[in-house]
C-alpha cells in the first residue's frame, strides 16, 4: 500500500525523523492561507500517489502570497502522467507546503526488502536529489549498501560504515546515526516495504532533514496495523479496482478493450499474455480467486461491463478442487441475473469440463463457448476488433 | 524414483481439523497420500478422518515418525507453524497459506538455513508426485504418471501446463509448486538440483514470473550444470510495472523483474523459451521428439 508524503512525514516526525515544518491545503485559497502559517519562501508540493511530479510541474517555490495563490491554483487539479498511472495520469487533488530551508548537502537514504537476500538492506547515496537507479547507473561507486540480517537485527557498525562512506562530519555523522537507527525502526515496526528519502538534506546549520518521504507497506501486514489501513487513500485508486477490493478481487484496470475474468494470478497474467500475442488488448488483470462462488463472478461481471472500453469478456477458468460444472452454473446464475450486451467468450477447462459446458450451451445464454486456450484468445481478439482477420497476424 | 515426496512419505498435516485442512487431507487420503495424522493445538488424543491429531508437531514426529508436513494454518500463524514444524526435524514442509507478512517471513528462512528442514512454499499448491503422492491443493485427476519435471510460481496454470502435457500424451514425475511470494524456501535451482538427479525425470518445464530474480539465476545456473532439456514460461509479459499482480511476489519495482528480461536471460543460456501459454505442451513434445 503507497501513503501520501505529508501521511509518511507525520509517521516520520512519530519516530523523530526530522522534517520541514508543513501543512496541507486543498484549495488554491488553503494554500495561501497556510502558506502565510508557514511564512515565505515556501514550498508547494503536489500530493498525488504518482513519481515524476517535480518533471510535471507539481513542485514550485512560492515567495509570496501571489505566487503562493498561482502555485496553489496550477497544481489543484493538474494531471501527473506516468508508466504506472497509464494514459489519463492521476489528478492532485491536495498540496503540501512546507517551510524552505538552506540546503548545503544532498544526500540519499532508503531501506528496501531484498528478496534474494531476504533481508532488509539500506542504501545510501552522496548523489541525493536525482532518481537512484540513474545514480546507479552514472556513479555506481557513490552508492553504498548495508544488509541487516534479520536476527541480530541493525548495529552500529551498519550506520558507522555508511557514514564514514558518505564523508560525513561529525556532527553529521551524530545526526545521522539516530536518524538511521529510527528509520529502521519504523520499517521493521510498521512492517514497510519501503521507506526512502530523496533528498535527505544537510542544512546550513549542519542538520539533516528529510525533505521527501515515500514509504510503502507489505500488504500482507496491513491486518496487523490498523493505523496505517486508515492512511489509505481511494481516490488515488482507480474506482474500478476500490470496488473490486471490497468483494477481495485482484483486479488491476488496465487500457484495453478485452475484459478478463480468469481464476488464479498467474493463469490471469498469461491470459493477457496470449491476447496481446495474438495483437488483441487486454482491458484488465483479473483473479477471481479459487472460490469462484455465484457472487464472485457478479461482482466481477458487474466491474468488467461497467468499463466503457470493453467490447468483450474472456472467461478463462480452470476448474481445479471446484468443480467446473459448479463454476458454470455460478456463470449462467451471475449473467442471468444481469443486462450482458457484449459478447462473451468463455473457456472452461479441468474437472467436469464437458458438464461445465454443457450447463452453459444449454443455459440460452448467446456465449461463444471454447475448448482450447488458443482458440478462445483468438476469437476474444477477433470479437475486440470487428473483424476476422485476426488469424492472419500470427 | 521421483522428487521430494513419494509413497513412502509420512505426512502430517498442521490445521488438520480446519475447514481448508480438512478438505484437502481427506483428497489427498482419496489419492492413496500417506498421510498419518494431523496437528491442531487443543486437540490432541482426538482421531480426525480417521488419523490421530496431535496438539504439537513434536509429538507427531514422535509417534508416527512424521517426514513431511502440509501447512494449512491462517496466514498470521504460518511462519509460527513452519518454524514449530522445522524445529520438531520435519524434513519437508509445504506451506500452503497465503499472505504471510515479509517480515515474519525473512526470520523464517534464516533459520531454515540452520536446520536440515526443507520449506516448498508459502503461497504454493504443493508437490504431487502422481500415482505415489499429493500434498497440496492440486487437482490430482489431471495428473498422470510420467517423466517431465514441473517447477512453478503459480497454480491454475501449472494445472494448464499439466493438462496440456498429459494430453500430449506425457506425464509428470513430480510437480513442484514453489508459491507466489517474493520469499519462498525454494526456488528454481533448488528444484533443478533435484531433478538433475532423479533418473525418472527425462525433462523440465518452469513456469516463472514477473519480480525478482530467481529466473536469471535459474538460468545460469541451468547451463552450467544441468543437462537435461528445459523448456519455460514466463508470465506477465504484459503486467505493467509497480503493480502486484494478485501474487505478492509479482511485481516489476525499481525497474527490475521485467518478464523480458527473464526470458532473454533464460535463451541466452540455452533454455527454450515459450511465448505463447498455449504452446508450452506442444513446444515440449517436439523438443523432446528432435533430442531422441
Amino acid at each position: 500500500m503507497k501513503i501520501h508524503e505529508y501521511q509518511a512525514k507525520q509517521l516520520f516526525k512519530d519516530f523523530a525523523i526530522p522534517v520541514p515544518e508543513g501543512m496541507v491545503a486543498y484549495t488554491k485559497e488553503g494554500t495561501v492561507e497556510v502558506s502565510y502559517k508557514i511564512g515565505y519562501p515556501c514550498v508547494i508540493k503536489a500530493q498525488v500517489h504518482a513519481g515524476g511530479r517535480g518533471k510535471a510541474g507539481g513542485v514550485k517555490l512560492a515567495r509570496n502570497r501571489d505566487e503562493a495563490l498561482r502555485f496553489g491554483e496550477e497544481i489543484i487539479g493538474m494531471h501527473i502522467k506516468n508508466l504506472q498511472t497509464g494514459a489519463q495520469g492521476k489528478k492532485v487533488r491536495k498540496v503540501l507546503v512546507e517551510k524552505g530551508v538552506n540546503i548545503v548537502n544532498e544526500l540519499y537514504l532508503a531501506i528496501i526488502m531484498d528478496r534474494e537476500k531476504a533481508m532488509p538492506v539500506i542504501i545510501a547515496s552522496s548523489e541525493g536529489g536525482m532518481d537512484i537507479e540513474r545514480v546507479a547507473e552514472k556513479h555506481p561507486d557513490h552508492i553504498f549498501k548495508e544488509c541487516v540480517h534479520p536476527i541480530t537485527g541493525l548495529s552500529n557498525f551498519h550506520i558507522s560504515r555508511l557514514s564514514f562512506k558518505l564523508g560525513l562530519n561529525k556532527t553529521e555523522r551524530r545526526h545521522f546515526s539516530k536518524l538511521v537507527s529510527n528509520l529502521y525502526k519504523l520499517f521493521m515496526e510498521k512492517d514497510a516495504s519501503i521507506v526512502e528519502i530523496n533528498p535527505l538534506v544537510i542544512t546550513d546549520t549542519e542538520e539533516l532533514i528529510a525533505l521527501d518521504a515515500k514509504v510503502n507497506f507489505d500488504d500482507n501486514a496491513l491486518v496487523k496495523h490498523p493505523d496505517i489501513m486508515e492512511l489509505r487513500d481511494t481516490d488515488e485508486e482507480d474506482p474500478f479496482e476500490v470496488e473490486a477490493s471490497k468483494y477481495k478481487l485482484n483486479y488491476i484496470k488496465l487500457d484495453g478493450n478485452i475484459g478478463c475474468m480468469v481464476n488464479g494470478a498467474g493463469l490471469a497474467m498469461a491470459t493477457m499474455d496470449i491476447l496481446k500475442y495474438y495483437k488483441g488488448e487486454p482491458a484488465n488483470f483479473l483473479d477471481v480467486g479459487g472460490g469462484t462462488s455465484e457472487e464472485r463472478i457478479k461482482e466481477a461481471f458487474k466491474i468488467l461491463i461497467a468499463d466503457k472500453n470493453v467490447k468483450v469478456v474472456f472467461i478463462n477458468i480452470f476448474g481445479g478442487i471446484v468443480r467446473t460444472d459448479i463454476v458454470a452454473v455460478g456463470v449462467v446464475n451471475a449473467a442471468k441475473s444481469m443486462n450482458i450486451n457484449i459478447p462473451v467468450v468463455i473457456l472452461l477447462r479441468g474437472t467436469n469440463e464437458k458438464q461445465g459446458r454443457k450447463i452453459i450451451e444449454e443455459s440460452g445464454l448467446d456465449f461463444i463457448v471454447e475448448t482450447d486456450l488458443k482458440k478462445a484468445a483468438l476469437k476474444s481478439v477477433e470479437l475486440s476488433r470487428g473483424d476476422k482477420d485476426v488469424n492472419s497476424c500470427k | 524414483m521421483s522428487i521430494l515426496v513419494n509413497k513412502d512419505s509420512r505426512i502430517i498435516v498442521q490445521g488438520f481439523t480446519g475447514k481448508e485442512g480438512s478438505f484437502h487431507a481427506s483428497q489427498m487420503i482419496d489419492y492413496g497420500t500417506n498421510v498419518v495424522g494431523g496437528v491442531t493445538p487443543g486437540k490432541g488424543g482426538h482421531t480426525h478422518l480417521e488419523k490421530p491429531v496431535f496438539n504439537t508437531v513434536e509429538e507427531a514426529v514422535i509417534s508416527e515418525g512424521a517426514n513431511v508436513s502440509i501447512i494449512f494454518v491462517p496466514a498470521i500463524f504460518a511462519a509460527d507453524a513452519i518454524l514449530e514444524s522445522a524445529n520438531a526435524g520435519v524434513e519437508l514442509i509445504i506451506c500452503i497459506s497465503e499472505g504471510i507478512p515479509i517480515k515474519d517471513m525473512i526470520k523464517v528462512k534464516h533459520y531454515l538455513n540452520t536446520t536440515n528442514s526443507r520449506l516448498i512454499g508459502p503461497n504454493c499448491p504443493g508437490v504431487i508426485t502422481p500415482n505415489e503422492a499429493k500434498v497440496g491443493i492440486m487437482p490430482a485427476q489431471i495428473h498422470k504418471k510420467g517423466r517431465i519435471g514441473i517447477i512453478s510460481r503459480s497454480g491454475t496454470l501449472t494445472y494448464t501446463t499439466v493438462n496440456q502435457i498429459s494430453i500430449q500424451g506425457m506425464g509428470q514425475s513430480t510437480s513442484v509448486g514453489i508459491g507466489g511470494d517474493p520469499i519462498t524456501g525454494s526456488d528454481f535451482i533448488d528444484i533443478l538440483k533435484l531433478f538433475e538427479k532423479d533418473e525418472e525425470t527425462e525433462a523440465v518445464v518452469m513456469i516463472g514470473e514477473i519480480g525478482g530474480s530467481m529466473e536469471e539465476r535459474a538460468a545460469v545456473y541451468i547451463k552450467k550444470y544441468f543437462n537435461k532439456p528445459v523448456v519455460a514460461f514466463i508470465s506477465g509479459q504484459t503486467a505493467p510495472p509497480g503493480r502486484r499482480m494478485g501474487h505478492a511476489g509479482a511485481i516489476i519495482t525499481g525497474g527490475k523483474g521485467y518478464a523480458k528480461e527473464k526470458m532473454i536471460a533464460l535463451r541466452d543460456n540455452g533454455i527454450h523459451v515459450v511465448e505463447n501459454p498455449a504452446e508450452i505442451g506442444s513446444t515440449l513434445k517436439e523438443i523432446l521428439k528432435k533430442e531422441s
